[in-house]
């Protein structure tokens, strides 16, 4: 009962007494009740570092609790609170207020996902295809003797793959893909760079199967390269980038 | 067939197209555009054997690179598994259609039965 005191009592970092104010209009839906979203605006004051997502918590705190959204770490580590704000898509707590020079800030959700309410989507999906591509090391000698030892990268190995390890699975490359509004069985721009981050991976044995996996007709050949995936990423992950040193394999570029 | 494979043929033809495309058109500007659409100049282009067989190889690759390029898009519009087929199987028909029946315009007017 004390655990759930103290979450309800928790603090956002905003003083209400601050001197300036923003508009913050979230999209309301239901899927259950609603034949379609709406906007419900509320005036939300907020300092120079002051994120969305603090923004929103402040409504559920003053305004209005019953708004749904997903959020965790607020460190834009667990990839929980992806949203279109003010019609991109960003981690609602890696963006700041401040830097997006406006009096209106809009909140939807996630595009390409199916909504549960408000701004939490379905991530079953994104799930589903970063499974689908086998995202673990794959080797015949997977168990270890004891007197061995563990597999040796050098720098350059590790400088292959290392920047597609960063990727959270937040959502937010898939959201603005082109392909995934369209092809609902595009493999996505998320489970494609997972897939070259294990290809590259120099102590990977699977490239084979996971090649094959993605060369097929709703795979890696449905990319257009519109590059929005890569513009998106909250931890700095190409994903158009791997998604083209993909191609090179299945084209015999890269070996 | 692989996808892989498939996108290769697409990427070749589309390459071996243009290449050969231009071919073409540099053929069309030796006499003018005007002089090179009359009947008998097309005839002409017709009998000559090594100029038809190009007029047949860009028809194939035109053909080919273009209803892959259908079958992409409608697969991208709409998924389902009978769908799919349906768009796979009809692109090819249509393919080996025209294709059939731009060679037999080509064979016909070659062998001088036009």
């Amino acid at each position: 009962m004390a655990q759930v005191s103290s979450i309800a009592n928790e603090q956002t970092s905003t003083p209400v007494s601050s001197s300036k104010s923003v508009m913050l209009r979230i999209s309301r839906y239901n899927p259950e009740h609603d034949d379609s979203s709406k906007f419900m605006e509320f005036n939300v004051p907020y300092e120079k570092w002051t994120t969305v997502l603090e923004a929103i918590l402040e409504v559920k705190k003053h305004f209005d609790h019953s708004v749904a959204v997903r959020y965790s770490c607020r460190q834009a580590t667990c990839g929980s609170c992806g949203m279109m704000i003010n019609g991109k898509p960003r981690l609602a707590c890696f963006t700041k207020i401040s830097e997006l020079d406006s009096d209106v800030v809009t909140v939807e959700p996630m595009n390409n996902f199916p909504i549960i309410r408000d701004l939490a989507v379905k991530f079953e999906r994104l799930f589903d295809t970063h499974q689908k591509i086998k995202p673990y090391l794959i080797r015949d000698d997977t168990e270890l003797e004891t007197d061995e030892r563990e597999f040796l990268q050098s720098p350059k190995e590790l400088e292959q793959y290392i920047q597609f390890a960063n990727c959270i699975k937040c959502g937010l490359c898939n959201s603005a893909c082109p392909t995934m509004a369209t092809d609902s069985s595009f493999v996505g721009p998320q489970a494609l760079a997972q897939a070259y981050r294990y290809v590259a991976d120099s102590r990977d044995k699977g490239k084979d199967s996971r090649l094959k996996i993605i060369d097929e007709s709703h795979g890696i050949w449905r990319c257009h390269f519109a590059g929005s995936c890569s513009q998106v990423c909250p931890k700095g992950v190409d994903p158009a980038m791997g998604i083209q040193f993909l191609r090179g394999y299945l084209l015999g570029f890269r070996s | 067939m692989r996808e892989s494979t498939i996108m290769k043929i697409h990427y070749g033809t589309a390459l071996a197209a243009v290449a050969l495309v231009a071919v073409h058109i540099l053929m069309r500007l030796t006499q003018g555009f005007a002089d090179s659409l009359e009947y008998e100049s097309v005839i002409a282009n017709y009998k000559f054997v090594p100029y038809a067989i190009m007029l047949e190889l860009i028809l194939i690759l035109l053909s080919v690179h273009g209803f892959n390029g259908l079958r992409v898009i409608l697969l991208e519009l709409k998924q389902g598994q009978i769908y799919e087929k349906a768009v796979s199987y009809g692109c090819l028909a249509a393919m080996i259609g025209l294709i059939a029946y731009g060679s037999r315009t080509i064979i016909m007017t070659n062998m001088g039965m036009v």
